[in-house]
């Protein structure tokens, strides 16, 4: 009987199981296993892993923040909107607003050096996608997330918006300086 | 009220058709195709504005026809044409009557106006939200609005579904347990109540907060309800499909299950496990931890991932089982060379489950590892990914069971036979290059859901690579091949049904059945049929099929250590 009949035998269950079925059921439940534990495997040998760390906020407090950190850090101001450009100390916070249309403010890192890098949206989602490193995150208003994290290489990177966020998504395009270490 | 039991047998394929049922399938049908129709002209649109040479519209076109795309297709053509696989599962396989008919109308009513609702609201143009509408970015009311009408129709559908199987089973219009295809179908029904219900959780507050009722959608809360609804909604898709496929093996080949209980276990765990993966989609969130996460994107394990490769082995190895008992029994392969590549039906149903095995399903699995997201999350790989899934293997599998349908339900001659042949490849190996080449353009980190890669007019542009500009134009290239290929199913289905010759039967007639029209009882086997002592190799009934598998999981295993030794690249995140 073909699977758009009833099965011939009402006792269908006690068919032993093909061969074929049989060995590859055996090899893609193992193969199965092995995806589920490189997650946590990654998670103990593995040095990419998102931060779990993330803590409720408001635009204001959020603002407040991320204007003291650029009050203290800021050593320059680029393009005509006068963005500040923020070099933080090593393993300090580093604040990054997330607003339509616009990421604030530029960062500047050394390369090496390990940083908590905070993100909030102010209004919508956005997106946080580094480029060309490819680290893509969700930033969500009203929720500040903590990833730490250390630049490897030095040069001028590009974050742009991923996630859609209105009529001008696409022109949400900010920079991230890494340099060498003085 | 009279139950209106009248059937036809149809006299080719030997299907009884319920007259009110067949009028229901018809219906939803069409509404499907028109809904392809109005997604297909503004794919062509979304796909001129990508390719960055043409770059068609402008920004607020751009988006608002990318968001009637996403409806258009995802929910209103896949959806319309769901609903017609589960009444023909329900009333045609089971040669019962559907239950209430009536309300079944009143569904299928409501789910028109929801979709028109829906469509005008966008089409407004305020209302590009996109697919996934995410708060607190809003829509008109409206949007909301048309969503739910729609749900809700298309719930009233699933239990009409239900309501004709209990008809079924108390009118004993089959024998036994349901066929497989049945129960693929209830897999699919299933799903779709949950879906429905998360849909209902998520949807109604926010069209009460678009009203001004409700005064706060939290965003993260948003994303995990809605995804409950928007990721279920591709299983409901995928038990579907993957019922369409054992049906046309059924339909082509008169294939049988290797296994019953394999192929239903398999269904099985899609019931248990499929929903947990919309836990993908929020891999990349704040606020959810590891575990959480861990546990949910690997659907507790892969169990569904493993559903899905048992299933991509019993299908082919039901056709290779028919082929080599028919004779096509030398080396590995002749069963496979021998197939009939000429019938739109089977060679559609084929490039679907390669396609959704090789390029929907492998990568589904990256995307859905917590730390390989970092590397996709909302890049075009995304959609690369997804129009492998619901494209390749949704669509192109119900494009398959078209041509089967037309004549057997609209009894009419298939038009234009010789394009027929040609247009499963022309738009399946056109979606093929298309997804690919979206998805090898995610990888150099092009984002999703963008209407401008260059930053043109921008103080502080990024400038991506020259490969990501190619894959790029090759994907636009390989996207206008699958339009193509997608005009060509339309002007087939669209001409045959309303054009096409009618095929007419001497002595028709629909006829009274009592109560139901089952087929005598047969007497229980002892002995189970085997699948032949005479066929395969070194006691294999399919080694072929085993042979396909084994390479499809190499191909995975490369790519998905590719991956990680990619990720290992990466700036260090903690």
């Amino acid at each position: 009987m073909s699977a758009i009949e009833s099965p011939a035998n009402r006792l269908w269950w006690k068919q032993p199981l093909d061969r074929v079925e049989g060995m590859w059921i055996a090899i893609a439940f193992v193969w199965c296993l092995v995806m589920f534990f490189m997650m946590p495997y990654w998670h103990i040998f593995g040095k990419q892993n998102l931060s779990n760390e993330a803590y409720r906020t408001t635009p204001e407090a959020y603002m407040a923040k991320t204007q003291a950190m650029v009050d203290k850090y800021t050593v320059r101001v680029e393009t005509d909107q006068k963005i500040p450009v923020v070099h933080p100390p090593a393993g300090s916070d580093v604040y990054l607003i997330a607003r339509l249309w616009q990421w604030w403010p530029m960062i500047e890192l050394e390369e090496g050096k390990t940083y908590r890098l905070h993100l909030a949206s102010m209004d919508w989602l956005h997106g946080f996608s580094l480029q060309p490193e490819n680290i893509n995150i969700q930033v969500h208003p009203n929720y500040e997330h903590i990833v730490t994290l250390t630049p490897t290489s030095s040069g001028t990177f590009g974050i742009i918006c991923n996630e859609y966020c209105g009529i001008n998504h696409a022109t949400m395009v900010s920079r991230l300086y890494v340099v060498k270490p003085k | 009220m009279a139950v209106n039991r009248m059937f036809r047998v149809c006299p080719t394929s030997g299907l009884s058709f319920h007259e009110p049922a067949e009028k229901l399938i018809r219906w939803n049908a069409v509404a499907a195709v028109v809904s392809l129709l109005v997604g297909g002209i503004l794919s062509l649109l979304v796909i001129l504005t990508r390719w960055q040479v043409v770059h068609l519209l402008p920004p607020d076109w751009f988006y608002l026809a990318l968001t009637a795309h996403g409806l258009d297709m995802l929910i209103f053509w896949i959806i319309f044409f769901e609903i017609a696989v589960l009444y023909f599962c329900a009333s045609t396989l089971l040669r019962c009557r559907i239950a209430a008919p009536r309300w079944a109308w009143a569904g299928f009513w409501l789910m028109i106006i929801g979709a028109l609702v829906n469509n005008v609201a966008v089409f407004r143009g305020d209302s590009s939200v996109m697919f996934t509408s995410y708060a607190p970015m809003g829509a008109h009311p409206a949007f909301y609005l048309g969503l739910i009408l729609f749900a809700v129709g298309a719930l009233v559908a699933c239990f009409v579904f239900f309501g004709t199987l209990v008809v079924a089973k108390s009118e004993k219009t089959y024998n036994g347990s349901v066929p497989l295809v049945t129960f693929g179908a209830v897999t699919a029904a299933i799903i779709a109540v949950f879906t429905i219900a998360s849909g209902a959780i998520i949807l109604i507050p926010t069209f009460l907060w678009s009203l001004g009722y409700v005064s706060h959608i939290d965003s993260l809360m948003y994303r995990t309800v809605w995804w409950a609804f928007g990721h279920s909604a591709q299983q409901i898709n995928v038990a579907a499909h993957v019922s369409v496929w054992y049906a046309i093996a059924a339909i082509v080949f008169n294939a049988k299950p290797m296994s019953e209980k394999v192929s239903r276990a398999a269904f099985l765990l899609y019931i248990f496990f499929l929903q947990l993966a919309s836990a993908h989609h929020l891999l990349a969130d704040p606020g959810l931890t590891s575990h959480w996460k861990i546990f949910n994107t690997s659907y507790a394990m892969y169990l569904a991932v493993l559903a899905s490769m048992v299933h991509g082995l019993t299908v082919p190895g039901a056709i290779e089982v028919a082929q080599r008992n028919k004779g096509f029994n030398n080396g590995l392969f002749e069963w496979l060379r021998k197939a009939p590549w000429s019938n739109p039906s089977f060679s559609a149903m084929f490039i679907s489950l390669v396609g959704f095995g090789f390029l929907g399903g492998i990568s589904g699995v990256m995307m859905g590892t917590e730390q390989l997201n970092l590397i996709i999350h909302n890049t075009i790989y995304v959609p690369g990914h997804f129009h492998a899934t619901v494209v390749i293997g949704t669509t192109l599998a119900f494009m398959g069971l078209t041509y089967f349908l037309i004549p057997t339900l609209f009894r009419r001659e298939l038009m234009f036979p010789g394009m027929a042949k040609w247009q499963p490849y022309i738009f399946g190996l056109g979606m093929c290059g298309f997804s690919l080449f979206m998805m090898g353009a995610g990888t150099l980190g092009v984002p999703r859901r963008h209407w401008d890669m260059s930053f043109a007019g921008n103080a502080l542009p990024y400038e991506f690579p020259g490969t990501a500009w190619l894959m790029m134009s090759l994907m636009a290239i390989f996207g206008l091949a699958a339009i193509v290929g997608g005009i060509m199913y339309l002007l087939i289905t669209v001409g045959s049904v309303f054009l096409g010759k009618r095929i007419v039967t001497p002595g028709f007639a629909y006829v009274r059945a009592k109560d139901g029209v089952a087929p005598t009882m047969r007497p229980v086997e002892v002995a189970f049929e085997s699948h032949g002592t005479n066929i395969g190799i070194a006691g294999f009934a399919a080694p072929g099929t085993f042979i396909l598998a084994i390479v499809f999981l190499i191909a995975f295993i490369l790519y998905y250590f590719v991956n990680w030794k990619y990720l290992s690249t990466v700036w260090p995140l903690s």
